[in-house]
């Protein structure tokens, strides 16, 4: 029997498969199906400081709107209940979460402004999330701002924030960043315990009939796996955080990849979605064969074994591989 | 103990006791009362119990008929139950309220008094509809304030457990209805003390019951009916003696003291005033006033009108009066006099006749002289100044009887004149009158500061608002006051110490300092500063302030709204301005109250807008600037005409006033007598309310015409015309080559109105050609309206001056060719976008030279008919749609009946013609008698000769001929539309409108489906989706739309068709061509997105396509005649639906605020509205596969 047991965040884990922020958390039925299927943690989906914004704008404009201007209309819709735009459904959900299961809920976070990350942070602690994830999604189109600029706000949210709440703290990126380690390790500086690589973009398409911009959502597959991959096996050991992979994990030999690499966990959302949550003990037991037949013991033992600083030829996760890469062409 | 003081307007206060002393409350919403149901209902919503603990049932009716019913229903039953309306609502009620009565059968019904339309409607308040139930054998009591309302809200409860007569309590609607006012709230405790239960279990011993079974409503006869009639007179001589004990008891719990007839003024008054309602608050503060400076004067307040006590009235006038007057707030033409005039006079007559005077006071004493008047129609001002020429006038050795007060009345001269400037205003209160644009927030805020100042102060505090008639771009004018004493000023401030003016673009056109009082403090929102303002100002305004001696401040409010993230919404800028100047609170203290109200009111809707708001309190104080006043007006600017000197007399001496907000001074003599008005007068209003206007870039137009088609208001239109017309075209004139195979080498050119404008943007949206190196710029796109305003009126202008295009060139078939035909519906008050009135330029397109329309009341009636100014017209020919409106109810039978004469006077017509064949030829009458009108030629042809008829008829001199002249025009084909809004189509007049479908003839039926009462405030009708929220159906409505279509497809001979022409522009037009030609019934049912949706409407057009393509409006036709020809008559016109309804829905608050307050009902609404798509779509696709053969309507097996 292998020991698939893995550690993140200071968490202690049955094995490294969790599932990724997605929304598969938004119900309690679902995120058990998952824990039942095995999957070891859960990264709730995230909460946007954004949408909570628009959510409360938009409300506040259509209640308002047409209101006290005509005598026979004094208003056009009823305002009598309260609602759930704030935080509140966010952390009752993870609240339902915590109470429904028994893996670790690992919270999950977008903010706007920097009140905004700050107080949303603290409340997903006060809810009972076992960790936070901070999803750092940021659209430089600025020409006038820097990446120093860029970096050293984010740096400086990431250390305000590490500084109000005690859980572990994740930072999940985007692979766009100029140094990656730099960004990385002062990330690390700053106090987090981990880093979730990567944040994957939705990119918007082009309708050429209607000359429009559409929203296009497609979901992951094996192909994304090896940005991540690289970026993990360059990183492993040099920065002291722990790694998740995310982007592109389908199946055993994605997750093998991952760990070798020298990712902790891996997480998942599009193959569930793709295939149902049964998919998370296919992977898990597909892998524990392949460790049984390819002798390993534990997790553990292949975390990193593939990592830059672990196989014998760095270049090739540098430019060399990419020279070769075009060579064979 | 401190009093349990609140701020609150007249249906609140009636509404919260009824709510709490019933447990069935049926309700219909009608302006005024419409809150009350609403308040009702919300309460219920939120499971708030009534006196003993449970909650009351709250149903919303489809008439007022029928909540009438369902009031009795209930009452006989054995519940406690209530109802709240007015005006016609209550002439609904009528039928069941004599039958309640007759069965002694106890209940309150609550009454915000409304005008009765007559040669208009009015939504504003009068006794004419009180008067109208007088009859019934309801006990009628009036309350004259907000808190009278509810005061005797409660007595009338518990009187009528206890007498068992019924009661109509009312009070005048918006004047109490709707004033905010600080009054003290009846303790649940002492309600609780007023209601005796014992009475409750008699009543429901009463009801009917299968466990001990009587029958109620039986018919009778000759034999009996009469004494049987006779049997309730002692019930009703008991009644004012209960409701006087009943107001004892009342004084003994709460201080309050009320009488059946309630007198103030000189205790030795020879002069009386009698009147009720919140007149007599105006009249009894104003005798208060005369009195103390020694006139003998006093006022009777008529609270219990019904049974009319005569000895309550003669014991309460003093034995010293000499002459009465009596006013009366409704009018009865032919009576003898108004009803209340006839009351007093039989009351006077029959207790003082010489020999029957039971009254000791009175005796030896001269019969007092009777006389009467009329006073405050449709919520006319009620002025201290206007009591006091009545008390004037009764001084008279011969005073006018039957007079008018409040107005010129040159015609029959019945008015009183009155000195305006007498008032009795106390210097301790502070009076503040702002001006400001509907959708900047103004009245918003003043409620809230009338209730900080109420509630937070030992101030008293009243609050009135005054809007006009548009739904777009509308002016708001508040009125507050607040000082140490009760406030009992029912009537506008004249004399204000504080007047603000939130927009600037007002001083242009209205007299905004008329309210100010000398020495007053003067705020403007202005976006020039202390230093640049002053030469901005119209020379009227500068002397205003000069002459007053006026404080003046100014405020960028708009730049702090930009600056904190608030848009438009200047309210909480302007109010802490207010504040900060006016002084009534601490500085401190007010920002504080303010903050208060603010998280009070928007905290549920999200941090952000509190904290925005926050922001902008913060910001105003330091923008706000005291102006160094000059001594002279140097201002080469005048206040703006209300219309041009061109316009017509009429529209400038008439409408131009009321334009103006001068209505007030028009004497009788200016209005028509008989409720007629000109159309084609929305033209000359030019409101300029836009923004953004719309500007067009030929170069990328492909002529489409689809803005055209969408615009809401008419102002965006396009023509093709002879390039002769580009000779002496304004410099500024574009013009390219028009695309149409009908017209080789002639010219294009679309033109918009700037000033008539709204800025709603749905043209851009509907744009769909696009700049190939920027596809961001379309063929036309929003700008600036200020700067462009001067360039885009010279080409309007000079596009008005370029002739139509001849309909009879084109087919009317395509929407490209449907455009260049003349709207003869244009620049309505309607919501900016509003998804209404595309349909109807439509229809005014296609057939408005030949159209009569019935429109319902509501939302349609409103734009269309609501004064000052009309936006029906017409043509260069004069020809365009005649209009007029009856009631909500009965709409379709109007209709109908339109249809009835033309075709009756077709048919007499007809028959007339043959008989002239010698004199006028053969041939011409042939020509008429077999004349083709199917097209746009056809019609003309007719016309001509039908010209050629009345020439010849013209120089006959025979009876006969006289009346085939005046038929002529008969021979022109007509059509009537029949339009009307779903709360009418589904609900109201649903009756009606089956019945008219049902009867074969020719009408067409247009219904504007929002899905709500849009014109009331957006409550649901049984058009509402399921899953929507509304009001009256807050939670959610739980059950499936109507599906109104197939229920008329059941007929077979009716026509029908679904459109939505943000979906589909092209099956629209069809539909109504076809409804047109169709020879019988046609409904069109039209999906109109609207304001109560909770959208920008801008995506409007947008919303119509996600509805189609989600299945929420499939598109269909049922054309009767394909049967015919053996084809099945349902055409469906929209696809199978591809997207999840609530990818539609949820663009939308109505759906949202569902799922943001109740996820779970909503997701579960949702899965069945998703299974209400399926269904329907499953039923619509199999009845339009039915196979049809060439006999008839069998389907093959």
């Amino acid at each position: 029997m292998v020991d698939l047991t893995t550690s993140y965040l200071g968490l202690s884990l049955k094995n490294p498969l969790l599932a990724s922020a997605s929304p598969l958390s938004k119900k309690l039925e679902t995120a058990q199906q998952l824990e039942e299927a095995g999957v070891s943690a859960i990264v709730m989906y995230s909460l946007f400081e954004e949408q909570i914004l628009q959510e409360s704008l938009k409300l506040d404009r259509d209640l308002s709107r047409g209101a006290e201007q005509f005598a026979e209309a004094m208003t056009y819709l009823p305002d009598y209940g309260t609602y759930s735009i704030g935080p509140e459904a966010y952390l009752e959900q993870l609240g339902k979460l915590k109470q429904g299961l028994k893996i670790p809920v690992i919270g999950s976070l977008n903010g706007v402004s920097s009140g905004g990350w700050i107080d949303y942070a603290k409340k997903i602690e006060q809810a009972g999330a076992d960790a936070l994830e901070l999803n750092l999604y940021f659209l430089s189109t600025d020409p006038d701002l820097t990446s120093t600029e860029l970096e050293d706000t984010h740096v400086e949210l990431v250390s305000d924030i590490r500084q109000q709440i005690q859980i572990p703290l994740a930072v999940k990126l985007s692979p766009f960043y100029t140094s990656l380690p730099n960004f990385a390790r002062r990330l690390v500086g700053a106090g987090i315990d981990g880093l979730v690589l990567f944040n994957r973009f939705y990119q918007p398409d082009l309708d050429l009939e209607e000359l429009e911009v559409v929203p296009n959502l497609v979901l992951s597959n094996s192909g994304e796996l090896r940005l991540p991959l690289r970026w993990i096996a360059i990183l492993y050991n040099r920065i002291q955080a722990d790694f998740a992979l995310t982007s592109g994990v389908h199946t055993a030999e994605d997750m093998l990849k991952s760990l070798m690499a020298g990712a902790s966990v891996v997480m998942i959302a599009s193959a569930f979605l793709q295939r149902g949550m049964g998919q998370a003990g296919t992977i898990l037991n597909d892998m524990a064969e392949w460790m049984v037949e390819h002798e390993y013991e534990s997790v553990s033992q292949m975390k990193g074994s593939m990592s830059q600083q672990a196989v014998g030829d760095p270049d090739a996760f540098e430019r060399a591989n990419y020279m070769i890469t075009l060579g064979s062409y | 103990m401190k009093k349990n003081m609140y701020t609150l307007d007249g249906n609140e206060a009636t509404a919260r006791v009824a709510h709490m002393l019933s447990e069935v409350i049926a309700i219909y919403p009608i302006t005024p009362s419409s809150s009350m149901g609403e308040l009702a209902d919300e309460w219920s919503a939120l499971t708030r119990p009534n006196l003993w603990g449970t909650v009351p049932a709250v149903i919303e009716m489809q008439s007022e008929g029928g909540a009438a019913g369902a009031v009795h229903g209930a009452l006989q039953a054995g519940s406690l139950t209530t109802t709240f309306t007015a005006s016609q609502g209550l002439l609904l009620m009528i039928p069941n309220m004599f039958k309640i009565a007759g069965e002694l059968t106890p209940t309150v019904f609550h009454v915000s008094a409304r005008t009765v339309a007559t040669h208009a409607l009015s939504i504003f308040g009068d006794h004419s509809d009180v008067m109208a139930a007088r009859a019934t054998g309801f006990a009628m009591l009036a309350s004259s304030s907000v808190q009278e309302a509810q005061d005797l809200a409660l007595v009338a409860h518990a009187a009528t457990l206890k007498c068992r007569v019924p009661f109509l309590h009312f009070f005048d609607g918006f004047r109490t209805s709707s004033e905010v006012n600080k009054i003290e709230l009846l303790a649940d405790k002492d309600i609780r003390a007023m209601i005796d239960d014992e009475l409750v279990f008699q009543h429901r011993a009463r009801a009917l019951s299968p466990d001990h079974p009587v029958l109620r409503g039986s018919a009778q006869n000759p034999d009996v009916f009469f004494q049987a009639r006779e049997t309730v007179n002692p019930f009703y001589a008991v009644c004012p003696d209960i409701v006087e004990t009943t107001m004892q008891k009342f004084e003994e719990i709460t201080g309050r003291n009320y009488n059946l007839f309630s007198y103030t003024g000189a205790a030795d008054a020879e002069r009386v005033i009698v009147l009720m309602g919140s007149g007599a608050e105006t009249a009894s503060e104003t005798a208060n006033f005369l009195a103390e400076r020694g006139e003998k004067v006093g006022v009777l307040n008529v609270h219990l009108y019904r049974p009319f006590s005569v000895k309550h009235f003669l014991q309460a006038l003093p034995p010293s009066v000499k002459v009465i007057g009596v006013l009366d707030r409704t009018k009865e033409p032919g009576a003898a006099g108004e009803p209340l005039y006839q009351d007093v006079l039989t009351a006077v007559n029959e207790g003082l006749a010489e020999g029957s005077v039971p009254y000791a006071q009175f005796a030896n004493r001269p019969y007092p002289r009777v006389i009467g008047g009329r006073y405050g129609l449709s919520s006319k001002e009620f002025t201290p100044a206007m009591v006091k020429c009545v008390f004037d006038e009764m001084l008279k050795a011969e005073p006018k009887n039957h007079f008018t007060v409040g107005i010129v009345d040159d015609v029959s001269h019945t008015s009183l004149d009155y000195d305006p400037s007498f008032h009795i205003e106390m210097h301790e209160t502070i009076r503040c009158v702002f001006w400001g644009l509907g959708a900047d927030g103004t009245v918003g805020a003043n409620k809230n500061s009338i209730k900080i100042i109420g509630e937070e102060t030992d101030n008293y505090a009243q609050g009135y608002f005054v809007y006009d008639s548009k739904k777009s771009g509308s002016v708001t004018i508040s009125h507050l006051r607040f000082g140490p004493n009760p406030i009992r000023a029912p009537y506008l401030v004249g004399q204000a110490n504080f007047v603000a003016c939130h927009q600037f673009i007002f001083l242009e056109r209205f007299n905004v300092l008329k309210y100010a009082m000398p020495g007053a403090v003067f705020l403007l929102n202005s976006i020039y500063g202390p230093d640049e303002v002053w030469d901005q100002l119209p020379e009227e305004t500068q002397k205003s302030i000069i002459e007053k001696e006026l404080r003046f401040y100014v405020i960028d409010a708009y730049e702090v709204a930009g600056q904190t993230g608030m848009g438009g919404r200047i309210n909480t800028i302007m109010q802490t301005c207010f504040f900060a100047i006016s002084g009534v609170l601490p500085r401190e203290q007010a920002i504080q109250e303010i903050k208060h109200a603010i998280e009070k009111s928007y905290g549920k809707r999200g941090d952000v807008i509190v904290k925005r708001n926050f922001e902008a309190v913060d910001q105003a104080l330091s923008h706000l600037h005291e102006v160094n006043v000059p001594k002279a007006a140097t201002s080469k600017v005048t206040l703006r005409p209300p219309v041009s000197a061109q316009a017509p007399e009429f529209v400038r001496d008439v409408l131009g006033a009321m334009i103006a907000n001068e209505g007030d001074s028009l004497p009788v003599s200016a209005m028509p007598v008989d409720g007629t008005f000109p159309t084609g007068t929305a033209m000359w209003e030019k409101r300029n309310i836009a923004l953004e206007i719309p500007v067009w870039e030929p170069d990328v137009c492909i002529q489409c015409g689809k803005c055209v088609f969408v615009c809401p208001h008419a102002v965006i239109r396009e023509k093709v015309y002879s390039p002769d017309f580009l000779d002496g075209a304004p410099e500024e004139w574009q013009a390219v080559d028009a695309r149409w195979k009908e017209f080789p080498e002639m010219k294009y050119t679309l033109a918009v109105s700037p000033e008539d404008c709204t800025g709603c943007a749905l043209c851009v949206e509907a744009c769909p050609a696009k700049d190939k190196t920027q596809v961001g710029r379309k063929a036309i796109n929003m700008l600036p309206q200020p700067p462009i305003r001067e360039r885009e009126n010279i080409k309007w202008d000079y596009f008005l001056s370029v002739p139509q295009v001849d309909r009879t060139l084109i087919s009317l078939k395509s929407v490209k060719n449907s455009q260049l035909l003349e709207p003869l519906f244009e620049f309505s008050g309607a919501c900016a976008g509003c998804g209404e009135t595309p349909y109807l330029k439509l229809l005014s397109q296609l057939f408005g030279d030949r159209t009569i329309i019935a429109n319902a009341t509501g939302c349609s009636s409103i734009y269309g008919g609501n004064l000052p100014t009309t936006p029906w017209t017409k043509n260069s020919e004069g020809r365009g749609p005649a209009w007029s409106n009856s009631l909500f109810e009965d709409n379709a039978e109007f209709g109908l009946g339109m249809r009835l004469t033309l075709d009756k006077q077709l048919e007499f017509a007809r028959e007339l013609l043959p008989a002239f064949a010698g004199q006028v030829g053969e041939q011409l009458v042939d020509a008429i008698l077999t004349s083709d009108q199917s097209t746009e030629a056809g019609i003309k042809e007719q016309r001509e000769r039908i010209e050629l008829l009345k020439q010849h008829l013209e120089k006959i001199d025979t009876p006969e001929a006289r009346q085939l002249l005046s038929l002529a025009d008969i021979f022109s084909r007509k059509s009537v539309w029949i339009v009307g809004g779903d709360g009418w189509a589904y609900d109201i007049g649903y009756g009606g409108l089956d019945h008219v479908l049902a009867s074969g003839r020719n009408v067409n039926v247009l219904v504007l489906d929002t899905e709500v009462y849009s014109n009331t405030g957006g409550q649901a009708s049984k058009s509402t989706p399921r899953g929507a929220v509304a009001k009256f159906a807050a939670k959610g409505k739980g059950i499936s739309k109507k599906d109104l279509g197939m229920i008329a497809m059941a007929y077979g001979y009716v026509y029908i068709a679904r459109v939505a022409m943000g979906a589909s522009d092209q099956q629209t037009l069809s539909a109504f061509l076809e409804a047109e030609a169709y020879d019988g019934p046609s409904l069109i049912l039209a999906y109109s997105h609207c304001i109560a949706h909770g959208y920008d409407l801008i995506k409007g057009l947008e919303q119509q396509k996600l509805a189609v393509q989600s299945g929420a409006w499939s598109l269909y036709r049922y054309n009767p005649d394909l049967v015919e020809a053996g084809k099945n008559p349902l055409v469906l016109d929209s696809k199978e639906p591809s997207i999840p309804l609530s990818k539609y829905a949820y663009n939308e608050t109505r759906y949202r605020m569902l799922l943001q307050s109740n996820e779970q009902r909503a997701e579960e609404l949702m899965q069945q509205a998703q299974q209400d798509v399926r269904r329907r779509w499953t039923q619509y696709k199999q009845l339009s596969e039915m196979q049809y053969d060439g006999n008839g309507d069998q389907p093959e097996e």
